[in-house]
């Protein structure tokens, strides 16, 4: 009995629709078995978009993991996931970096370009220029690494497709706020 | 105290520890260990459900009554997934119930062994929490922990998977110590500023209102109590959800009755022609605002939840004050008697003056008749015959669900036990077995229709088993009413499969089960057969025959707003009032 996607149900929020942002969220867990499924799960479960999604132990002894989340929505609905993730069990902390202010994001991607002769030289040129480092190459291929902002590595990859652009490889999106505070 | 015993054992201990006298289940492979170190105690008194779905609300029926937490275990597989619509219903409901479910020893664990299910996947998405044991010196930190989160904070249900090997190895337990979570620390207390904003914001209102919900409850007797106060201090009118009745005293002048799609009248225009909404505990679901683009258009909104996630989730409000509802009413009662308030008294008179005119439409009225009974007259007796009585009502789904909640008058809080959020048909039986082994001398009710109790029908032997004299009593309209109402509003009365066909004989049914038939289509009748129920020392099965045709009302239509009631004297053609867009909701 769900409703369609259109006409836009009455039931549905009103508020704000058009407004929709881009947050990047930290999420600092308690690193135990199901807690990714717990908030992987929230997004699929409740309609949420994730943009990116990264994880990692940070304080080993006391078990942290931190979460990344890259998601958009209307601020309504970004408050509503920060509040519904605040709910889950093992999460210790919930921070919209967006909100805060300041923060960086870093990406890394390692691009696989093919390509003989003349190709080669400009694809090595417009890699120093986006200081990417060679990290592997034979007589036909390169394997870049490169970080940087998701943009930086969206530009990196749009350039390299016509030069013979063969694989990508993300990691996702990381971010931390900027000054000596801690989330 | 720490002490060397198995994981079984300790199970029964931390349920002993809990101060848990009562839990629901049904035993298999995976869970026997513990079945059997229940059997070497007689502390913790087991009740033998028919279907685990059975145990599950039966716990929340327990809990809903009494408070505490309930509990049930069920063994791993298809014991764990026949209460999975159980633990939904507790999730949707904000019930706190622990479930605890055997699971194939953990070296299985993946392997598609016999009757293994990935419980906590399975679960995770219907639960506040879940746990799967894999190391037996993780276990009594869990199960106390698990107690705690079920309680904590907005309640709910818990699971915690226990593989056959973790239950019988042999570890430390150690009992409960201070309750300290390390991440999970609901705020009780409201923020204090906010609180005195809301208190400015209600001496201010000119036509204010109250809308309470099953949080309400939730948060504890105490809660009722300065809500009483709260309302007859401020003079205030107030209506609250379905899950919230028996908060307020729904004889006094100051109750609206419940609001919502089945709500009064005088409810729903208050909802929507107040200039201050306060809502206590109360989630703004869309059985209570209808439409949301028109709900309660100029009203300023405050919102006291203890639940963050609650506030400005389907409404936008003006103020949201996280904390629990006996906290933050008692501040409030507080900052009200501290302060001298300058009501607008003019305004409030004429706005009681404009709910008094919306009273009078009665929207609750049906054609009384002599030859038929009418379920709403069959509540009515029901709630006259028992009112003086310590009396408990469970209910099924459907129209005899709403016809209860409109006519039975709650008087206290924990005494009306009923599905709201998921709609479960198949609760109530169980549900009333719950608060029926809690209070043993109390006066249990299962308000029923004839198709949901066919859900659950095998809990009768429970009942009588654990002489637990519920009593059905059955407001048999041979339709599955709600649905075959529906289909009249939108599908031009073609009650396709609707239709209760080759009912049982429920008189018979209940003497097959060694429990007492009645059977009652007479009004005049009516009244002797409830007493004769009533008196009856047993198990009752009431087959209440019914008006067939009867729809409840009144109703806001789907996808329409609070001043776009149906009313009982406008019913003429209902098949006309939906439009396309309201005919996609459910
Ligand atoms: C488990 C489940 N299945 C289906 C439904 C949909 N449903 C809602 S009310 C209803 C009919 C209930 O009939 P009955 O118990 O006779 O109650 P009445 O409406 O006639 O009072 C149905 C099928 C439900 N709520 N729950
Ligand atoms: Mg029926």
């Amino acid at each position: 009995m769900n409703a369609p996607a259109s006409p836009p149900s009455p039931y549905s929020s009103a508020i704000g629709k058009s407004n929709v942002e881009s947050h990047t969220l930290s999420v600092l867990v308690d690193n135990e078995p199901g807690v990714l499924a717990r908030v992987v799960g929230l997004f699929s479960g409740r309609g949420y978009n994730i943009e990116s999604l990264t994880v990692a132990e940070v304080a080993h002894g006391e078990h942290l993991s931190r979460i990344t989340i890259v998601t958009t929505g209307t601020p309504e609905v970004i408050e509503q996931i920060s509040h519904q993730l605040e709910r889950i069990v093992p999460i210790h902390k919930v921070t919209d970096l967006t909100v805060g202010g300041k923060f960086i994001q870093r990406e890394l991607a390692m691009v696989k370009v093919a390509g003989k002769g003349e190709s080669r030289v400009e694809t090595l040129r417009l890699a120093e220029a986006f200081r990417a480092k060679v990290i592997d190459a034979t007589t036909e291929s390169f394997v870049f690494e490169l970080t940087g902002s998701t943009t930086k590595i969206d530009d990196f990859v749009e350039l390299m497709r016509p030069l013979g652009l063969v694989e990508v490889s993300r990691t996702g999106v990381a971010a931390i706020s900027r000054g000596p505070e801690r989330i | 105290m720490s002490r060397q015993m198995t994981g079984a054992e300790m199970i029964v201990e931390a349920l002993k520890d809990q101060g848990v006298e009562t839990i629901f289940g049904y035993p298999g492979g995976a869970v026997l260990p513990i079945y059997d170190a229940l059997f070497h105690q007689n502390k913790v008194h087991h009740v033998l459900v028919r279907h685990e779905q059975g145990a599950g609300h039966a716990a929340e029926g327990y809990a809903r009554s009494t408070g505490k937490v309930g509990v049930l275990l069920v063994t791993s597989g298809p014991g764990a997934t026949n209460a999975v619509t159980a633990l939904t219903d507790a999730l949707m409901d904000s019930i706190p119930i622990v479930c605890i479910s055997g699971q194939v020893p953990t070296h299985l664990i993946g392997s598609d062994a016999f009757q293994e299910c990935d419980t906590v996947g399975i679960t995770r998405h219907c639960t506040k929490h879940n746990y799967l044991v894999k190391r037996i010196e993780d276990l009594p930190r869990i199960l106390h922990e698990a107690f705690y989160v079920a309680a904590a904070g907005r309640p709910g249900p818990v699971v915690i998977d226990v593989p056959k090997d973790v239950q019988f190895a042999v570890g430390t337990y150690s009992a409960p110590r201070g309750i300290h979570h390390k991440t999970y620390q609901p705020k009780l207390k409201g923020d204090r500023d906010k609180i005195r904003q809301a208190v400015a914001m209600m001496a201010a209102a000119k036509k204010p209102v109250f809308y309470t919900g099953g949080g309400v409850i939730n948060s504890g007797p105490a809660a009722s109590h300065l809500l009483r106060e709260l309302v007859q201090l401020t003079g205030f009118p107030i209506t609250s959800t379905l899950m919230g009745l028996g908060a307020y005293p729904a004889p006094d002048p100051q109750w609206l009755g419940m609001l919502g799609m089945h709500g009064a009248y005088e409810a729903n225009n208050a909802m929507h022609d107040c200039d201050l909404m306060i809502a206590v505990g109360a989630r703004f679901d869309d059985r209570i605002t209808g439409r949301l683009d028109a709900f309660s258009p100029n009203s300023k909104k405050i919102h006291i939840d203890i639940d963050p996630s609650s506030i400005n989730k389907n409404v936008k409000v003006d103020l949201g004050i996280v904390g629990d509802c006996a906290h933050v009413l008692e501040d409030m009662v507080t900052l009200w008697r501290s302060g001298a308030h300058e009501q607008d008294k003019k305004a409030h008179e004429s706005w009681w003056k404009k709910i008094d005119g919306w009273r009078a439409r009665n929207s609750l009225a049906f054609k009384p008749s002599t030859e038929t009974i009418k379920p709403q007259y069959a509540i009515q007796r029901l709630y006259e015959l028992t009112k003086d009585r310590k009396t408990y009502i469970t209910t099924e789904v459907g129209q005899h669900q709403m016809w209860a909640a409109q006519h039975y008058y709650f008087t206290e809080p924990n005494r009306w036990m009923t599905s709201g959020g998921l709609g479960t048909m198949g609760y109530g039986l169980p549900a009333a077995i719950g608060a029926q082994m809690a209070h043993r001398d109390a006066l249990v009710i299962d308000i029923a229709g004839e198709a949901s109790i066919l859900m659950n029908i095998q809990e009768l032997s429970t009942a009588v088993q654990f002489r637990c004299p519920v009593k059905i009593f059955i407001l048999n309209n041979e339709y599955m009413g709600m649905v075959r109402q529906w289909q009249e509003l939108l599908h031009g009365g073609r009650y396709s499969q609707s239709y209760s066909e080759a009912l049982p004989d429920f008189v018979k049914l209940a003497e097959a089960y060694g429990a007492h038939g009645i059977r009652c289509s007479d009004p005049a009748k009516l009244d002797d057969a409830i007493k004769e129920m009533i008196d009856h020392p047993g198990v009752v099965i009431f087959d209440c025959r019914v008006d067939k045709a009867e729809n409840c009302l009144p109703m806001i239509p789907s996808g329409k707003a609070h001043n776009e009631m149906i009313l009982p004297d406008e019913d003429d053609d209902i098949g006309s009032v939906i439009d396309d867009k309201g005919k996609m909701l459910v």
